[in-house]
């Protein structure tokens, strides 16, 4: 019992080193979201401006009365944000392929830039809206493009990923999320 | 020519000020609101830099959240309101002191509850020993362990 008791500030030792170990794993730019379950909040953005649907002047951007409905994924993105640019394939694959709708927030983003962006990169999303000053994406708690979420047929925030969605994520998290909501 | 400019330069950097990450056109007109701003801002984390609050940070999105504090401040919101405002969007993890609640107990107890933890140790074993060198719990040494004892001790001398 006595050695019993000399030995625990070593196991105490051991927990914690094991607890730091496990610490390294962990992404400290991978922040919880605190919107989660919460419903998306109420926006209204513009389309960016001059930008072509179908060949007429895109009419309107996203706002958060498009959201309700269907599960969706809310993409948030830029052209000056390189990591974008890689997760580009991704999400084409999963607006084209994969069947999932997807809206994008063009976050402060000049228009030429992203236009330019889009038709060089083809446009996965059913819709855009323009985040010029960024405000809209204040509220979805962003800080780091890009940043995905998905929304539920209710308009909740159920999963946010920070950072590009690799072909993994999609696999492992988005789409098993996207089945279990569709049927929820 | 040369130390003239060099006093000149010296003058110079005597009159300047730290830099600051507020710029100019962010500051508010009334001092008051500009006050509870900074301070306001000086609690907020920057999410982009993580240890920097967002009144030090130059990185766009802390001005982004400066400008935010400042427009709720002059629409009237309490210093309170403004905090909720962008913890609700953000989380407990922009507050750059956690807030003391059920999640973070363990963080703000836990080192004092180690503390006490070796404050107890500590006691039970000068307890333990101020009972052996009492002699409570030790029986006195037999004839034959004195004898050894004494040839071990002459051995050193």
């Amino acid at each position: 019992m006595r050695r019993l008791l000399y030995l625990l500030p070593f196991l105490l030792f051991i927990g914690v080193g094991i607890a730091f170990y496990l610490g390294f794993e962990r992404d400290p730019r991978d922040i919880p979201s605190a919107l989660i379950d919460k419903p998306a909040p109420t926006f209204d953005l513009p389309a960016i401006p001059g930008q072509m649907v179908q060949g007429q002047p895109a009419s309107s951007g996203l706002s958060s009365a498009k959201l309700a409905g269907d599960v969706t994924l809310v993409n948030v993105f830029a052209s000056w944000c390189i990591p974008c640019k890689a997760e580009h394939p991704v999400i084409t694959r999963l607006s084209r392929e994969q069947g999932v709708t997807v809206y994008g927030i063009n976050y402060k983003d000049k228009p030429e830039d992203a236009l330019t962006w889009l038709s060089r990169n083809g446009n996965p999303y059913a819709a855009i809206g323009a985040d010029q000053d960024g405000r809209v994406s204040i509220d979805w708690g962003v800080y780091g493009v890009p940043e995905s979420y998905l929304i539920d047929r209710k308009g909740r925030i159920r999963f946010k990923h920070v950072g590009p969605l690799t072909p993994q994520v999609v696999e492992e998290q988005i789409l098993p999320m996207v089945k279990h909501l569709r049927q929820g | 020519m040369k130390r003239i400019l060099l006093a000149a330069l010296l003058a110079l950097s005597a009159l300047s000020s730290p830099a600051l990450a507020v710029q100019p056109d962010e500051v508010l007109p009334d001092p008051a609101l500009e006050t509870r701003a900074r301070a306001i801002s000086q609690e907020l984390r920057c999410l982009v830099c993580q240890n920097q609050s967002i009144d030090d940070s130059n990185a766009p999105l802390a001005r982004d959240l400066r400008l935010l504090v400042r427009d709720r401040l002059k629409a009237g919101d309490s210093d309170t309101k403004v905090m909720e405002y962008v913890t609700d969007r953000y989380g407990d993890y922009v507050l750059l002191r956690p807030p003391f609640k059920a999640t973070t107990l363990v963080l703000w107890i836990g080192p004092f509850a180690v503390l006490l933890l070796g404050a107890v140790g500590t006691f039970l074993f000068l307890r333990g020993r101020r009972g052996v060198a009492a002699g409570a719990d030790t029986a006195p040494l037999s004839a034959d362990e004195r004898r050894r004892l004494d040839a071990l001790l002459r051995k050193d001398d």
